[in-house]
């Protein structure tokens, strides 16, 4: 009885999100202006700090990168049809794996140790997740705020761990020892001057073609394999798994691990592309990101990698305009993110009637 | 005298679907007036319009005679309208009594409010002949207690015409009985009475004036006592429809295809569902199970489709032990065994309605090589499976890409069939097979269940509907309160008997069977 | 005597600690019973927070504070809701969007206004709700026990404290005694039942937000103008996560959810005194592992029980009339 959808696929992926993310900026734009600023200027060093320049545009991507893990691990879990929102404490304990593996192997083999640290992030991010997962599966233990609390209880693991035993002999700084040399995944500038490409130097790496891998790794796993279709049938109706021989519980908990793994993957980009050491607290929220990146792009890899780029353009530009306009902060660019899920993720159809008008409007007129 | 309700020429559109054309009905006060179309006919919208739930897009509403504009439901019920929905409108954790005042609970503290009404209630109770535990949570009280309470409710509230949609759905035949008894005291306390039902017999049994509907349209109106149930069911299906299967005698088969012994086993809430369970299903037979709703039915399908492990006693399905208190074959090792499921609630088990009519061709088959090699799904291979589903059973819009949801509910269905006797099923347990279904669809479902035991197939068939038992069962077995209440040959049975049974009583059912042997 | 001495500190703190938890868990109760999921309480406390120190900062009443807050809180309510109810939106990812919006908006704002880093100016007592010495604390405080409890563990809260456990009754009398109750706790079980008996579900859950938003605007106030003396950054440090993981322990209830904000008030403030205390046979805890305490605590309670067979049935699922 229900009118059918009016409208086309292409609206509802691309132009509804963007009338979101433009209504996002435009509140983000009042904010500007409500705290004595430009909202006008403030979007030009925005747009100029995340692609004006060669540097700019590697930070960007090296942002950008962060945020494609972060964002196909809520994705993968949302597939399954559960709400990981512990990126953050995941990908933590990614980064704790990653260094662990370094030190262990660094003495052995560079190539092993990079390949230890990616196995490492993934492993120790999976196991990050596995709890709230089999809590999840097996007592029905509410997701979202197990792995809420397991945020909290990585991040004080973490700062424990770096003031005591993985402290920097003689160090101050909650932060290891820096990694062995040459143990690091090579930069965009080195990689472009092999082909003969001049770039500026950024902290772009190699992570982001891991990541580009990754999205299409997720979404060959969710439109190719058979268990992708059984994680997406359990995510869409868990009884109809269960009379389809799918057992819920075991997709549940080996989604969820992929989750886990994918933002344990984070640490590659963050740890082992440049700061070359484990430091405290250094997903500075980018978990959370993770949720708007996913919303934005349609829980789609795809998307995800385009949102994730957008995300990185206001994580950068963010940064800059920081550094432009006295009053603003590098919280700004949070208060962006939290409309963009506001808008975005929460309320996908809030501009759905208004453009299914115009579209009819358009249709006639192209009729006549 | 006016009419209770007078409907000039209403019509209702949703997008391009006329759901109701120039509807024009007459409902003589205290008289009980039935309504029948099939599913789809536009009875729902109808009545929805009648209760203030939608507005009509033209046409005019009377009530006693006064046109009345209705925008939600409180001015159909202070015009007097109300209606007792299939599904009941009632909230389980709180009491009869709490659930009679909601929303016209006088006094803002519910102490005062509460002492009011009961006095209230109270003398409703003896005028109308109600005996309803007034301080019970409505979720200890059976499904004909329910809809006592939703009729209850809607008395207080100063109902002068009630709505009943589809009663008896729910209601063994002997709750049937008292609710026909209730509407006959309601008439002769002068209240009118809209009986809706596609059940033939009820309108013959209740009604004094009879409307058809059919395909949003009225079609005929006539007084009762001058029409047939033949007439009237050409009237609601516009042809006649025509049985392309009869069922063959086939003889005894030698092995049981399916055997239950001393099966137990517990509900979702813990509670036991299945007490002691012993039956046996032979190839080339239909065995009905027939009971009221949420009496094991659901926990027996599960059981045997490996979905629910048995607390005590064991399945054994093709010589196999399938299903123990320590082992069970899960759903996919039944699949390959050649048992086929057809799930009770299509929407709820079996199907995935946001995915494609390709996803679903599949759902349950994944892992089969057909489907799968190495943790791949073969794309084209379930492609084609799908496009041949599609045609072989006629499935509209055949746009296997489309999502489920898109498809009506006998479309789905249809879809559901053939992928469970895509591979050749030797035993099939079949679930409310026609529930939301159109009536057109419901014969040729009927047809293929009859054509499936005539191929020599086991088959299961579970039904709230006893009719539809009676037309394609060998047997029927009747269960009450989790236990077998017995097993009729369908030649030996009929609805008085399977009803008596089906309440649990089954001394004088026996007696009845007996009598009438 | 002294394990006395400390057990009437520890219960002390654990009524001031308790304040904003048990008030944020009866709105997150309020809520939930009319069949709204509320992740982001966490959000508006915060909300709350910045609001009353900010107004405190300025008018330096504490009041004003406290008007602000209030006012803060159910503007985001109005938000969860207006995404809840009208858009039939995704609850979770609402609430998340707002718990995610003010930690970034709260510290923006503080800064271009205050210059401090992202905190509020430090409020002196006259811009605080200050420690209440209840009559005849002082006179007996020398009754072994009875007075000993009554005036150091009862008695030296701020007004905030007691308007918490007062709220306990005053939610359970107007969910269980009252028609708004009745009609609050239908419509998170059924609300198509509550619609057809002519009740409007809109305004109803509009009302149980803006009651949500009141409570949780007094949790967050509370949080910078009578236990803190000020904003800082990430304040409520995630309180509003244990609020709602403490309704779910008290399975939707007012009482027993008072019980559990009390076990997870104790935790907490048996960790702050655990800090660089030397346990015997332990030795000294790591104060990153106390810190732990209450989340671990959460977590361990959510898998000891399965606590969907309480939650009211309709409870995060979006309403849609007509269907």
């Amino acid at each position: 009885m229900n009118a059918a959808p009016k409208i086309s696929g292409v609206v509802s992926a691309i132009v509804l999100p963007l009338i979101n993310l433009v209504v996002a900026l435009l509140l983000s734009g009042f904010v500007v202006w409500l705290i004595g600023e430009d909202p006008v200027a403030a979007l030009g060093f925005l747009i100029e700090g995340a692609f004006g320049y060669e540097e700019a545009i590697g930070y960007t991507f090296y942002y950008a990168t962060n945020f494609i893990f972060t964002g196909l691990a809520v994705s993968v879990a949302f597939h399954a049809g559960h709400f990981n929102i512990g990126g953050e404490g995941q990908a933590m304990l990614g980064g704790l794996g990653l260094t662990l593996a370094v030190f262990w192997l660094g003495d052995v083999s560079p190539l092993l140790a990079i390949i230890g640290a990616i196995v490492g992030a993934a492993l120790f991010g999976a196991g990050w997740a596995y709890i709230p997962a089999v809590l999840q599966a097996k007592r029905g233990s509410h997701i979202v705020i197990t792995t809420i609390m397991f945020n909290f209880i990585a991040s004080a693991l973490l700062a424990y761990l770096l003031v005591g035993p993985l402290q920097r002999p003689g160090g101050q700084m909650p932060e290891s020892s820096d990694y062995p040399d040459g143990i690091a995944l090579t930069k965009a500038d080195e990689l472009l001057e092999l082909v003969g490409i001049s770039f500026e130097q950024s902290p772009l790496n190699v992570s982001f073609l891991i990541a580009l891998f990754a999205a299409f790794a997720v979404w060959f796993l969710l439109r190719r394999t058979r268990f992708g279709y059984e994680m997406r049938v359990v995510g869409q109706n868990a009884e109809a798994a269960k009379y389809a021989g799918i057992s819920v519980p075991k997709v549940t908990v080996i989604a969820l691990m992929l989750s886990g793994a994918l933002a344990g993957m984070m640490g590659l980009n963050e740890l082992l592309g440049e700061q070359l050491r484990l430091i405290g607290n250094f997903t500075l929220g980018y978990g959370f990101v993770g949720i708007a990146v996913a919303f934005m792009g349609r829980n789609h890899p795809f998307g995800i990698v385009l949102a994730a780029i957008l995300f990185g353009a206001i994580y950068q530009g963010g940064a800059e305009l920081g550094f432009e306009m006295s009053k603003i902060t590098r919280d700004m660019s949070v208060v962006i993110q939290g409309l963009v899920i506001l808008f975005a993720g929460a309320m996908p159809h809030l501009f759905k009637r208004p453009i299914d008008a115009l579209s009819a409007r358009f249709k006639t007129r192209g009729n006549v | 005298m006016k009419p209770a309700i007078e409907t000039r020429e209403i019509s209702k559109r949703f997008g391009a679907v006329q759901a109701n054309d120039q509807i024009s009905l007459v409902v003589d006060k205290g008289s009980v007036h039935g309504i029948v179309g099939e599913n789809g006919a536009g009875k729902s919208t109808l009545l929805k319009m009648l209760f203030g739930f939608y507005t009509p897009n033209s046409g005019d509403i009377l009530v006693d005679g006064e046109h009345c504009r209705f925008s939600n439901p409180t001015d159909a019920m202070s015009a007097g309208i109300a209606m007792v929905h299939q599904h009941f409108m009632l909230v389980e954790p709180f009491t009869v009594l709490e659930n009679i005042i909601l929303g016209a609970e006088g006094a803002g503290l519910l102490k005062r409010a509460c002492a009011e009404a009961s006095v209230k209630i109270k003398k409703l109770e003896e005028e109308f002949g109600f005996n309803l535990p007034l301080d019970t949570p409505v979720s200890h009280l059976s499904v004909g207690e329910r809809q006592r309470v939703e009729i209850l409710k809607a008395l207080y509230r100063g109902a002068e015409t009630l709505i009943l949609d589809e009663p008896t759905a729910v209601l063994t035949p002997q709750e049937c009985d008292q609710l026909f008894a209730l509407i006959n005291v309601l008439k002769s306390q002068g209240k009118t009475v809209l009986f809706v039902t596609h059940k033939l017999h009820e309108i013959i049994a209740v009604t004094d004036a009879v409307t058809v509907i059919r395909g949003g349209k009225v079609i005929t109106r006539m007084a009762t006592s001058e029409t047939t149930p033949d007439q009237l069911a050409e009237a609601m299906v516009g042809a006649k429809i025509t049985r392309a299967v009869e069922a063959e005698d086939r003889g005894g088969a030698a092995q049981a295809r399916l055997r239950l012994t001393n099966v137990c086993a517990l509900s979702d809430m813990g509670h036991a569902a299945l007490d002691s369970i012993s039956f046996e299903l032979y190839d080339g037979e239909v065995l009905g199970v027939a009971g009221v709703a949420g009496n094991g039915q659901t926990e027996l399908l599960e059981v045997l489709s490996g979905m629910r492990r048995v607390t005590d006693g064991e399945v054994t399905i093709s010589g196999k032990v399938t299903n123990t208190s320590d082992h069970m074959y899960d759903p996919i090792m039944l699949r390959d065994m050649g048992l086929a499921h057809i799930a009770e609630d299509r929407l709820k088990t079996g199907v995935v309605s946001s995915m494609t009519g390709r996803e679903n061709a599949v759902l349950g088959y994944q892992r089969t090589n057909d489907f799968s090699k190495g943790g791949l799904l073969k794309l084209n291979a379930i492609a084609d499976a799908a496009d041949t589903y599609y045609e072989t059973q006629d499935v509209r819009p055949r746009d296997p890409d489309l999502p489920l949801e898109a498809l009506s509910g006998g479309n789905q269905q249809k879809l559901v069939i053939a992928r469970e006797i895509a591979r050749d099923p030797e035993i099939m347990v079949i679930g409310q097979p026609t529930r939301g279904v159109d009536i057109g669809a419901v014969t040729k479902i009927h047809d293929q269940i009859i054509a499936l035991r005539n191929q020599g197939k086991a088959l299961l068939v579970v039904s709230a509907d006893l009719d539809e038992l009676m037309v394609v069962s060998d047997r029927i077995a009747v269960m009450c309160d989790g236990k077998l209440a017995g097993i009729v040959p369908v030649d030996q049975a009929d609805e008085r008997t399977l009803g008596l049974m089906m309440a649990g009583d089954a001394s004088t059912a026996e007696q009845q069977t007996q009598a009438s042997v | 005597m002294e394990f006395l001495t400390d057990l009437v500190l520890l219960s002390n703190s654990t009524l001031r600690v308790a304040t904003p938890l048990l008030l944020a868990a009866l709105a997150g109760l309020c809520s939930e019973r009319a069949g709204i999921v509320d992740i982001g309480l966490e959000g508006k406390m915060l909300a709350a927070a910045f609001a009353a120190a900010s107004a405190a900062a300025v008018t330096g009443s504490p009041w004003a504070g406290l008007l602000a807050g209030i006012m803060a809180s159910v503007l985001l309510a109005l938000i969860h809701g207006y995404v809840s109810i009208n858009q039939r939106g995704n609850q979770i990812v609402s609430g998340m969007a707002i718990n995610i919006l003010v930690a970034g908006l709260a510290p923006t704002l503080a800064n271009a206004w205050f210059s401090r880093g992202g905190q509020t100016p430090l409020l002196g007592n006259e811009a605080r709700f200050t420690e209440i010495t209840l009559p005849l604390a002082d006179t007996l405080s020398s009754v072994p026990v009875i007075g000993d409890v009554y005036s150091n563990v009862l008695s030296g809260h701020s007004m905030l404290t007691y308007v918490a456990f007062a709220s306990v009754p005053v939610v359970a009398w107007v969910l269980y005694k009252t028609r708004f109750g009745l009609r609050l706790r239908a419509v998170g079980e059924n609300p198509e039942a509550v619609e057809t008996a002519g009740i409007s579900v809109v305004l109803l859950r509009y009302q149980a937000m803006i009651i949500a938003g009141i409570l949780c605007g007094i949790a967050g106030s509370s949080l910078s103008t009578a236990l803190g003396a000020g904003f800082i950054r990430d304040m409520s440090a995630g309180k509003g996560y244990l609020a709602l993981a403490a309704m779910i322990f008290g399975r939707w209830k007012p009482v027993p959810t008072l019980l559990a904000c009390l076990l997870f008030a104790f935790v907490d403030a048996l960790q702050g005194r655990l800090q660089g205390v030397e346990l015997p046979l332990i030795g000294e805890i790591p104060v990153q592992f106390t810190i732990m305490l209450p989340y671990i605590l959460t977590v361990v309670i959510l898998a000891g029980f399965a606590g969907k067979m309480d939650a009211p049935k309709a409870s995060g699922i979006p309403y849609e009339k007509n269907r």
